[in-house]
């Protein structure tokens, strides 16, 4: 099946083998009273310029310790591992004002609650200027004009007298979008948005994303979108990668993954998924049990609990990310060959009761829940 | 006013005598200064001439942006905060200004289940104790009580094993599953339920979805079902409300809402949420609205949507515009079968 949508305007995705930024292998651990947390247990993807990929996964699932282990952001007690190459350059292990020339210049972030992001006490207008001035020789004259074109560029109204605004007299939205202003400021090549529109409303999300949409335009940058919502992923992203227990297990454009999806993780999410477009009452088909603790994670597949495929080998053996029909689309499951064809409903059951992993799962939920990493760094 | 008629009119025939009946509801908060005497000097318009009805054994969805006062509502509703002017009635009987003692016998009927499962249940209790408190409470433990808790915990999806254990040896999904046990145990016919699965997984959130379904199928409860995400509403919902700064825009069954929205908030409701669907979600046409919610301090005068209206901005001529300034459009049905509160109320495919 192939499947023809109007491509996103700077999207150059396909075939163009250098890549900007490579993540190989990457692991973080953090040490606990209860044991080692391993959030993220060995990510690797490529990111070419001017595409969109997007990353998924339930809470816990990792997918924030990534981003900030790429961006050196975590705390010192983090162990990270692995290599974080942006244009061949290696970025782990540098020292902070060797990582400084990266962050804002080449790589920037969007982070989730734009009123922590800003500071309370400076006006949004002198925090563009500060991070333009930060990474460029400019006069504060210039950097402050520089900072009101960008406030229009991003769709702030009146952006001069805006500018002179402090956090706390713009809403969430254009809180937002002034964060995003700040990441565009020095051009950067790639941008990192952890959930950019979260905590927003709908109406409000729909101009944030259009928002984004004009910073990626403007600077040509290439972008990772971390998301829980499959709504905003399937309108912005190009590539998919969907990450479960510290891991990706499946990496495929975005059809691949909506349309054919061959982990059933991946199947499960959008079995479970009300949607808007449903023409009659469809029933919803969850996926029973909940995620693994990541303090002693036994051998196997991390899903197998949870899933309605798993043979003895998926207790023995966890699945290496494997080409699928196209060689751009891999899954990490033993059995993704079968899911060829299949529809949320021939796999998981319509049930209401949650009981399956509750037998061994609730010792493992309480100690998630007081060490649980991503939580605790938000 | 007539909204009554209207209301009535939007039903689907043969259902009966609503049980729950709200009427004109009102509710303001007081805003006061910071000097000594601490004067009031405004007035936050949280709910606004709401009404609408409950039939036995129907889910109304009320849906709306955050500081919509969707949640203030279903508070009012319950009498746990004394509603400004309005009425509320449970199966023909007023309830608003009814004294602490008499709300008490009511609250059988009508039960809270909470958006937190984290912070809605006791860490200090068993979840035994948790789901028999009310029973305990309202006099109806004695002999069977203890099998009467497993019996819930059954009927919500868990282990009557794991009553013993303290709530956080739960995960969320299940904790909020305790959460609607414990408003199960009084056997109520209305529950009202405050954002039940926004801070659930998805994967866990549907679950929760399918229990809520199958205990109104088995139990006929009435929901009145309170959330901000429009596709779990459409999920559940037979009929929906859409509130905007206190009012409620548009009303009508989840078929006509979605099929023929007239309200331009409504409109642009559906639209801005993204459907998990590369092909359908790249095709479609975005209503943006332009602007944030204004203040509910200070609410615009006539539609309070103007401001943020795009059809106001650019399709409406001078003189019509005045009409949206001057006159609050009242919620009555304009022609598209259901009521609906703009002036100018017009269908518009946007799915």
């Amino acid at each position: 099946m192939t499947i023809e949508y109007t491509e996103s305007p700077s999207s150059t995705p396909g075939a163009s083998g250098e890549a900007l930024l490579v993540v190989d292998n990457l692991h973080v651990d953090f040490p606990t009273d209860d044991g080692v947390v391993r959030a993220v247990r060995g990510v690797s993807y490529r990111l070419r310029p001017g595409e969109v990929l997007g990353i998924v996964g339930e809470s816990g699932s990792g997918k924030s310790v990534t981003s900030l282990a790429v961006m050196g952001l975590l705390p010192r007690s983090a162990m990270v591992e692995g290599s974080v190459k942006f244009r061949g350059q290696e970025m782990l292990g540098l020292s902070e004002s060797g990582l400084s020339r990266f962050r804002g210049n080449h790589v920037s972030m969007i982070f989730q609650d734009p009123m922590s992001s800003l500071n309370p006490v400076y006006t949004i207008g002198w925090q563009i200027a500060e991070a333009l001035r930060a990474h460029q020789e400019m006069s504060k004259e210039a950097a402050h004009a520089r900072a009101i074109e960008l406030l229009e560029i991003v769709g702030i109204p009146n952006a001069r007298k805006r500018a002179e605004n402090f956090p706390h007299e713009f809403s969430g939205g254009m809180r937002q979008r002034a964060v995003i202003a700040i990441g565009m400021a020095n051009d950067p090549d790639v941008i990192i948005a952890d959930e950019p529109t979260t905590a927003l409303d709908v109406t409000v999300q729909a101009q944030v994303l259009e928002s984004l949409a004009i910073a990626r335009n403007e600077t040509g940058a290439a972008m990772v979108l971390i998301t829980h919502d499959l709504g905003v992923v399937a309108g912005q992203a190009d590539r998919v990668l969907v990450m479960y227990a510290g891991k990706p297990v499946e990496i495929g454009t975005v059809s691949d993954i909506y349309y054919e999806p061959r982990m059933p993780y991946t199947l499960g999410l959008l079995g479970s998924l009300p949607r808007l477009d449903a023409d009659q009452q469809e029933r919803l088909t969850p996926i029973a049990g909940a995620p693994p603790s990541l303090i002693n994670l036994p051998p196997g597949c991390p899903f197998a609990p949870r899933c309605p495929l798993a043979q003895a080998i998926c207790d023995e053996v966890e699945p290496e990310l494997l080409p699928t029909t196209s060689p751009d689309h891999v899954a990490a499951c033993h059995f993704s060959d079968r899911l060829e064809g299949i529809k949320p409903s021939d796999l998981f059951q319509v049930t209401s009761v949650d009981d399956v992993a509750l037998a061994d799962q609730s010792s493992a939920t309480a100690t998630r829940s007081d060490s649980q990493p991503e939580g605790g760094l938000r | 006013m007539t909204a009554i008629d209207e209301r009535t009119a939007a039903q689907p025939s043969g259902r009966g005598e609503p049980v729950l009946s709200v009427r004109n509801l009102v509710k303001h908060f007081p805003v006061r200064g910071s000097g000594l005497l601490r004067r009031q000097i405004g007035v936050v318009h949280a709910v606004c001439d709401v009404s609408f009805d409950l039939f036995p054994g129907e889910t109304l969805g009320l849906v709306g942006e955050s500081g919509c006062g969707k949640t203030t509502t279903s508070r009012v509703v319950l009498n746990l905060q004394p509603a400004t002017s309005g009425q509320v009635f449970f199966e023909g009987r007023e309830i608003s200004g009814l004294k602490q003692r008499d709300m008490r016998r009511l609250r059988r009927e009508m039960q809270l289940v909470f958006q937190d499962p984290y912070a809605s249940l006791d860490p200090r209790m068993p979840v035994n104790e948790i789901v028999a408190e009310p029973l305990k409470i309202h006099g109806r433990f004695e002999r069977n009580g203890g099998r009467k808790v497993a019996e819930l915990l059954r009927t919500v999806g868990l282990h009557p094993e794991h009553g013993n254990r303290y709530p956080h040896e739960f995960s969320g999904g299940q904790r909020q599953r305790i959460g609607i046990a414990r408003a199960l145990a009084l056997e109520p016919k209305v529950l009202i339920l405050d954002e039940p699965v926004s801070a659930l997984d998805v994967s866990i959130q549907a679950g929760v979805l399918n229990l809520l379904e199958e205990l109104q199928n088995r139990l006929r409860l009435s929901f009145l079902f309170v959330a901000h995400d429009l596709s779990v509403v459409k999920h559940i919902s037979d009929r929906i409300a859409v509130m905007y700064l206190g009012r409620i825009v548009e009303i009508a069954t989840k078929d006509d809402l979605f099929r023929a929205p007239a309200h331009p908030y409504t409109q642009a409701l559906i639209s801005a949420i993204p459907i998990p669907d590369p092909v359908k979600e790249r095709a479609r046409q975005r209503i943006v609205v332009t602007g944030d919610v204004p203040s509910p301090v200070d609410p615009p005068s006539g539609c309070r949507f103007r401001t943020r209206c795009p059809k106001f901005a650019n399709q409406l001529s001078a003189a019509e515009q005045q009409r949206c300034i001057e006159e609050i459009p009242a919620l009555v049905d304009r022609g598209q079968g259901h009521p609906s509160a703009c002036h100018y109320a017009e269908v518009v495919d946007v799915l």
